[in-house]
This record gives structure tokens, sequence and C-alpha cells, in this order.
């Protein structure tokens, strides 16, 4: 449904996306993982007929963006970073309007706004004002304002950015219930425990590169060892000690709070850490996830700036 | 091969149809969409501020015309002795639809594009940047037509209005709302901070007050007059004032020219701003 090669958006001195290549097939749930500024956005943006692309290739539907801008746009839905909610208008009244820019007719419109209030639970919120909602609310219906046109590929950047872990949930819920549907979806995240729930496949991108491609649990495989142990000596202390203790996994990474260390038993590497006479002030065993792929891949965790 | 499996969506059978007629990128042939939005705000939102604007051109007729205008006594204008009342009230309802219009697409234009991106989410859908820009543009005019009409009754109720020609200054305020919203919004989609928008009232007030509204242009140094004759309200003034009395001359046919120009080039110059902003 969407195909990119050499993709490329370059402003003045500044290149955001550089030369990415990717396709996205129907009913696929697709994820864009990395951390802020590193091209996500502005390559849904492009995606989205929004944004003229510098260079490279770009087909969506078979269509090109910078010709067919709103044929395009007719077969998206699109729930920008920010919520951008007509404030001047109450929730049913959203939906409506937001209709009929897509020319469609108040009795196409009356049973899917319906059918879209249901679905993101706010069919008492119907006669609100935006102000009067919160933030998980506003997220819902900006989704369900994306799915008025009843769209082939619903665009998400950054889905559940700043809500609170049971505004996160419900939401992906919602989101988890258009994928059962067949939707095809693209999501740009840079939680990484969102990128497990929500994408079949994703592209983890890096200054405005793409570094790695596959499932999550691929990735992990390929760039991460099965479990995961954290240990903290205190900030002084973590540089000093990690040489010490780096022949226990397969890898090690020291951050400035803690040391990870990589491995396939986790319980056994803490154990030898600990026979060592090193005794952490903290210390956790975990799975590996997509948070240690960005890791190994870039060298920083992805809420670095 | 996969077989591709064809959805038609409402939407896009909507959208393709359009496509074929050249100009599809930027014109989706639906800005009455964005009229409809302005509409429903109105209801839900915006009418006190609405009604406000049929207050204020009434009040100054009410203080100049009749309160300044016993001091006054008759003005010598279009070939007649006028009461002072009858002479300002043709340009203050060319004022109003000016002011009607400026102010939505000023003030509001740039509150929408800036804190409430609501323009970033029209663009989001298949409308294309006319398509916006028409639709709030007109809007702006019907707005400012909206408080010429209203004012022209009020006028008519105080028995100032002189004969039937006088109904011709409802599509003439059309145009000058049109023209002056056209070039409102163009000026507005330029502007990166709120400060610059105090620079549009810097201009406004002075043109209210002198171009012919509440003296003839005539009793400025000859020098001057030009000058004053080519600015926008005096323009428009001009045009209402000639048709509220019936006089039609080539002139009238000057001022229609010059408000057609502003409106085209207002709204190319639009359409490409928010192709700019939006869709690059």
């Amino acid at each position: 449904m969407i195909r990119a090669s050499g993709l490329t958006k370059r402003y003045d001195d500044f290149t955001a996306v550089d030369g990415i290549d990717f396709e996205v097939a129907r009913g696929e749930s697709f994820g864009i993982l990395g951390p802020n500024g590193a091209g996500k956005s502005t390559t849904m943006r492009m995606i989205a007929a929004t944004l003229l692309r510098t260079s490279g290739d770009l087909t969506i539907l078979g269509k090109d963006p910078s010709k067919e801008g709103p044929a395009i746009r007719a077969h998206l839905g699109v729930v920008p970073q920010q919520d951008n909610n007509d404030a001047e208008l109450t929730v049913r009244e959203n939906l409506y309007v937001y209709g009929r820019y897509f020319g469609l007719p108040r009795s196409y419109l009356n049973p899917r706004i319906d059918e879209l209030l249901a679905f993101a639970q706010l069919e008492d919120k119907r006669d609100t004002k935006i102000d009067a909602l919160s933030g998980g609310m506003k997220r819902r219906l900006t989704i369900a304002r994306g799915l008025v046109n009843d769209p082939e590929i619903l665009m998400l950047d950054e889905p559940t950015t700043g809500l609170d872990p049971q505004a996160r949930h419900i939401l992906w819920d919602r989101l988890f219930r258009l994928k059962e549907d067949g939707a095809t979806l693209v999501v740009t995240t840079h939680h990484m425990d969102e990128a497990e729930q929500l994408c079949d496949r994703l592209v983890v991108m890096d200054r405005g590169r793409i570094v790695a491609e596959g499932t999550p649990a691929s990735l992990i495989r390929e760039y991460a060892s099965k479990e995961v142990v954290e240990v903290r000596f205190g900030s002084d202390r973590n540089a000093e000690i990690a040489p010490l203790i780096a022949d226990i996994g397969q890898r090690t990474e020291v951050l400035p709070d803690r040391i990870l260390i990589y491995t396939e038993t986790g319980e056994e590497s803490l154990q030898a850490i600990v026979a060592r006479g090193f005794a952490p002030v903290t210390s956790l065993v975990r799975r590996s996830s997509l948070e240690d792929v960005f890791l190994r891949l870039t060298g920083r965790t992805l809420e670095d700036e | 091969m996969i077989t591709q499996i064809v959805v038609t969506s409402a939407a896009v059978e909507i959208a393709e149809r359009r496509g074929a007629y050249p100009g599809a990128g930027v014109y989706a042939g639906r800005p009455h969409a964005i009229v409809q939005r302005a509409f429903i705000a109105l209801r839900t939102s915006n009418m006190l501020a609405f009604l406000t604007g049929f207050v204020e051109p009434v009040l100054f007729l009410l203080a100049f015309g009749y309160g300044l205008g016993g001091l006054v006594g008759g003005v010598d204008a279009q070939g007649q002795d006028l009461s002072y009342a009858a002479f300002i009230a043709p340009a203050l309802l060319a004022s109003s639809a000016m002011n009607g219009a400026i102010f939505d697409a000023t003030y509001n234009v740039y509150f929408k594009m800036h804190y409430g991106r609501i323009y970033q989410g029209m663009l989001s859908t298949s409308l294309g940047p006319l398509d916006v820009a028409l639709g709030e543009i007109g809007w702006a005019m019907l707005r400012g037509a909206t408080y010429a009409v209203g004012f022209m009754s009020v006028t008519a109720v105080f028995g100032l209005v002189p004969t039937w020609w006088a109904l011709l200054t409802i599509p003439a305020a059309v145009l000058i709302a049109f023209a002056f919203s056209a070039i409102g919004m163009a000026c507005t989609s330029y502007m990166t901070s709120f400060q610059q928008l105090n620079w549009l009232n810097f201009w406004l007030l002075p043109m209210f007050l002198f171009s012919g509204t509440f003296f003839p242009i005539s009793s400025y140094p000859g020098w001057l007059q030009p000058v004053i004759e080519i600015t926008p309200l005096a323009q428009a003034i001009e045009m209402v004032r000639s048709i509220w009395f019936g006089q039609f001359d080539l002139g009238l046919a000057v001022n229609v020219l010059y408000f057609v120009a502003f409106s085209v080039v207002g709204a190319g110059l639009t359409t490409r701003r928010l192709t700019a902003l939006f869709l690059r």
C-alpha cells in the first residue's frame, strides 16, 4: 500500500529523513520506532501527503503524493502527534465537520458518527466542548475523527505519548480492535512497549536513517540476548565496576545510572556478580525489549535527547 | 503477484470524481464545507461576539450622526445638501462591511492557524488549500455583508435611505467584504507573532477616521486627495455612497475593478501561503 525508496527530506542545512526504504502491506501494522528528532514525524507527514519529499520515490496506493495530494488524503486517517480538534465545536460536531471536509453527506455521517462515538467511548460526551475533555478523551476523539472517512490506512503519530497509564491502555485496546478488524496502521512511537503491543513489523530510525527492520521478536533475537540484568552500584562506582564483571554476560552496556548485562540466564549471571563480591544497591532481571535493541544499535536510550 | 483488493470508500469516490478536473491538487470544490464549519462554530461558540458587530456602526450613527451632527448642521456632498447623519450613513455601512470581514479574516484566522491548528486538520483531509482560502474568506465576507444588511435596516428605520438604488449597496458590500477578507487573510497568513496583528489596528483606525467617512475628501489639500482616494476604505466609501444616492458613472466601474483585483490577489496569496505552511 505504501512504498518508499530513497525517500529523503532535506531542509536548508539539515537532513530530516535520509534516503529510507520501506514497504507497508495491506492489513499490516507497521511501526516506526526512534527517539525524538529521528525523522519519524517527517516521514509520517510525507506519507500523509502534507509534506513534499526532497528526493526519492514514494507511492501511496499507487499514487504520487506530490501530484495527487487530496486524492491520497481521502484514503487516509491522520492522527497527528498533537491533538488538533476544533475547540469551537462539540465532540459530535467535530466528527461531523471533519466528515464534511471529505465531502461526505449527512445521511452517511449520522450513523457513522454514532458508531465512532461508541468506538471511542465518548457517547455521553457527544455535546461537550473539547476543552472539557481529559487528555485521553481528546486522543480518542482524534482517532475517531481519523476514522470518519473509513480510511484504508490509519496514520498514528505517537498515539499515546503524554497520556497516563490507564488512558494508554484504553487507547491500546481500541487500536488493537482496529487491527483485529484488518485495518492498516502506521504508528510512530518512542515507547518500546507501544511498539511491542501494536506493531507486526517495525523499522528503527535514528538520525533520519533506518538502522534495523523486523518483527519485535526478531529484532530482539538479533540485537539483544534473551535476558538482561540491570545492576546499580551508585553513579560513581558503575563505570569502575563494569569492566570487572564484563565477562559474565555476552555484552555489557554502562549507562550513567546503571549497568546492563546481556545474558541468556539472568538469575545465574546476577548470582555470579554477587559471588565476586560486588553487591549492587539494586538489581533487576528482566527479558530483553526493543529498548535494548535501540541501545545496541545507536548507543543511546530512546528517551535520550 | 498479489491481487489488489479494491476497496472504495465514499470519501475516496468523492475525491476521485474530482480528480479528473484540472487543479484538483489545490481545489476539491468544497469551500462550502469550511463555511458550514463556521456556521456551526457560530452557533456553538461565537454568537455573542457576532452580535456585538451589529451594534458598533449604530453607536457611531447615533453619536456622530445625531449627536455631533446637531452641531455640524448640513453637508454639501454628492451634489446635494445632506443632513450630517445622511452623509455618514453610507460610509458607516461600507465600514461595517470592512470591519466585520476583517475581524474574522485576521484575528480569528491567526488563532486558527497558530493555536487551534485548525487548518492543519482541514488540510489533512481531501480538501485543497484553495478550498480553505475560499471558505474562510467566504465566511468573513458573509459576516461583513450581514453587518451591512443589518445596518441598512437601521438606517431605513431612521429614514436615511434616499432611494431604492440603495439596495444595490448590498452586493457592493459583499464585494467590499470579500476583498477586505481576502487581503486580510493573506496578510495574516504571513504574520508570525501576535504583535504583528496590532499593526492592523494601526492602519484600520486612521482609515476609518480619514477615508471620507466623517468629512468629504474634498476638505483635504489638493495634493493629499489622490493619496487618500486610492486607499481601500476610501474606495469602498466612494462606491457605496454613489450607489446609495443613485449616481452611476465610470468611477463606479473603477471601484469595482479595484476590489475584484484585491479579491483575486488576496485569495491567490492566501492559497500560496497555506500551501507553503501546511503542504510543503
